[in-house]
């Protein structure tokens, strides 16, 4: 069965959501991969606020391929999760609602997601072209310089997800 | 001796960067069907079934299969009767990259240094392995590869007591100790022998056999078979959720090697095993 998660992702809505489970997300969320995990969290420790608004916010990791015109983005699938597991712990803390990736998780980020009631979905890799179609709009908002890898606010609609991991610890990639 | 101007090298090269994106051979497309009919998990059958999805949608609407449009490996084989006129063939590669991951909308994944990272902007340079071969032709093979199941990739320097059981464990090994990252259903590329250089473009060359081509020796086609069967027993199906789907296919490339030595390397490609070539 599918179920549905729509914008606010607040941590009530999350609840709902069991490891396993097939979702399809609706709303506003956010990329942001290698680079911008290292320097978004270099800057905040130098004192700058955050480029996204991190309060119940979903990251995408994804860099997606440039869109062609008449496009709203090129594919655009997700990438390996593993290597942002030394920065989503501190990111949960913020108030980070969870991560759209694919892959398993550190046990570090299984037990963050646990102790903040956060969330870790998996979307299907390698579906770059099928997965793009459910984003509706995409915003370049912060490290433009950063080409595929720059943050960007991205509207979706029914974007296909699995629960890989859900607020209460439980890890489909360790059943 | 034949003629042959670079600049139809950097034609074809900037066509099989749009072409390797945006289609997958036949015989890859046929096994993750097989594959998404015949697993016993309905979610690994559902996974496989939005890859097919995913295929169908790339090609008809021109959108890369994957956004990781890969670092372009570039083989080419050049025969000795020829002359290559216009330019030094290495730039008139790297040209054609540039074209084709320029005008073909293509993710440009490429760092000019390892470490101090950037991005060169046009996915050049490519990965280029220039081999001479008999003849007046030149043969060029695009392989674009993702770096989700590049860095998943091992190697080993097997001695020869390790024998071929060392060989098929250390295989499965890194299959299993990959697990869900590396974008499974997954081909594994193996190389047997050479040199510990040697030995990795060996595994990276197996990736490019079809999979309807058997191994002609006997020996390596049962060690294929049987490695695939252990992978697929592993359970890790599907990105990583389960089912009997792990890998579509194992293949084998082997080269004499030192007396002390039996070194085995793994290259792991996702289920998006893009290759193309063509002949000048």
């Amino acid at each position: 069965m599918q179920k549905k998660l729509d914008f606010p992702f607040t941590k009530d809505k999350l609840k709902e959501l069991h490891a396993g489970d097939s979702v399809l997300i609706t709303g506003t969320i956010y990329t942001a991969r290698d680079e911008a995990h290292i320097r978004m969290l270099e800057e905040y420790d130098k004192g700058k606020a955050l480029p996204l608004p991190i309060e119940n916010a979903l990251i995408y990791y994804v860099g997606p391929s440039p869109a062609k015109p008449g496009q709203v983005i090129g594919a655009a699938g997700p990438t390996s999760s593993y290597r942002m597991d030394p920065f989503a712990p501190r990111l949960l803390e913020m108030g980070m609602a969870g991560m759209i990736g694919k892959g398993p998780r550190s046990r570090g980020v299984v037990e963050a997601i646990k102790r903040f009631g956060g969330i870790y979905f998996a979307a299907i890799g390698g579906a770059g072209a099928l997965i793009s179609k459910s984003i509706k709009k995409a915003e370049l908002i912060a490290y433009e310089d950063l080409q595929t890898e720059a943050i960007r606010k991205l509207e979706v609609v029914d974007f296909p997800a699995i629960v890989a991991v859900d607020p209460e610890g439980n890890d489909l990639y360790e059943e | 001796m034949r003629k042959i101007n670079v600049q139809d090298i950097t034609n074809a090269v900037a066509e099989l960067c749009e072409k390797t994106n945006l289609t997958l051979s036949h015989d890859v497309t046929e096994r993750i069907r097989e594959c998404a009919e015949n697993d016993s998990s309905e979610r690994a059958r559902g996974i496989l079934s939005q890859i097919e999805e995913n295929i169908r949608i790339a090609g008809e609407e021109g959108i890369p299969m994957c956004q990781d449009t890969g670092l372009a490996c570039i083989f080419i084989e050049i025969g000795q009767e020829c002359i290559l006129e216009g330019g030094f063939v290495g730039d008139a590669i790297n040209e054609g990259v540039r074209k084709g991951y320029t005008e073909g909308y293509l993710r440009k994944s490429v760092v000019p240094d390892p470490v101090r990272r950037g991005n060169t902007g046009d996915n050049t340079p490519a990965r280029i392995i220039y081999e001479m071969v008999p003849g007046d032709h030149v043969k060029i093979t695009m392989a674009p590869k993702g770096f989700g199941s590049e860095n998943m990739s091992r190697i080993n320097m097997l001695t020869p007591a390790a024998g071929a059981d060392g060989i098929k464990d250390f295989v499965v090994d890194a299959v299993r100790q990959a697990g869900g990252r590396p974008c499974p259903p997954v081909v594994v590329g193996v190389g047997i022998g050479s040199t510990f250089d040697g030995c990795a473009l060996l595994a990276k060359k197996a990736l490019l056999v079809p999979f309807d081509e058997k191994n002609e020796d006997p020996f390596y086609a049962a060690m294929e078979d049987e490695l695939l069967q252990r992978i697929n027993k592993l359970g890790i199906g599907p990105q990583g959720f389960g089912g009997d789907t792990t890998a579509l296919a194992v293949k084998i490339k082997t080269a004499p090697t030192h007396i002390a030595g039996m070194p085995v390397a793994v290259n792991i490609n996702c289920h998006v095993s893009r290759h193309a070539s063509v002949i000048l």
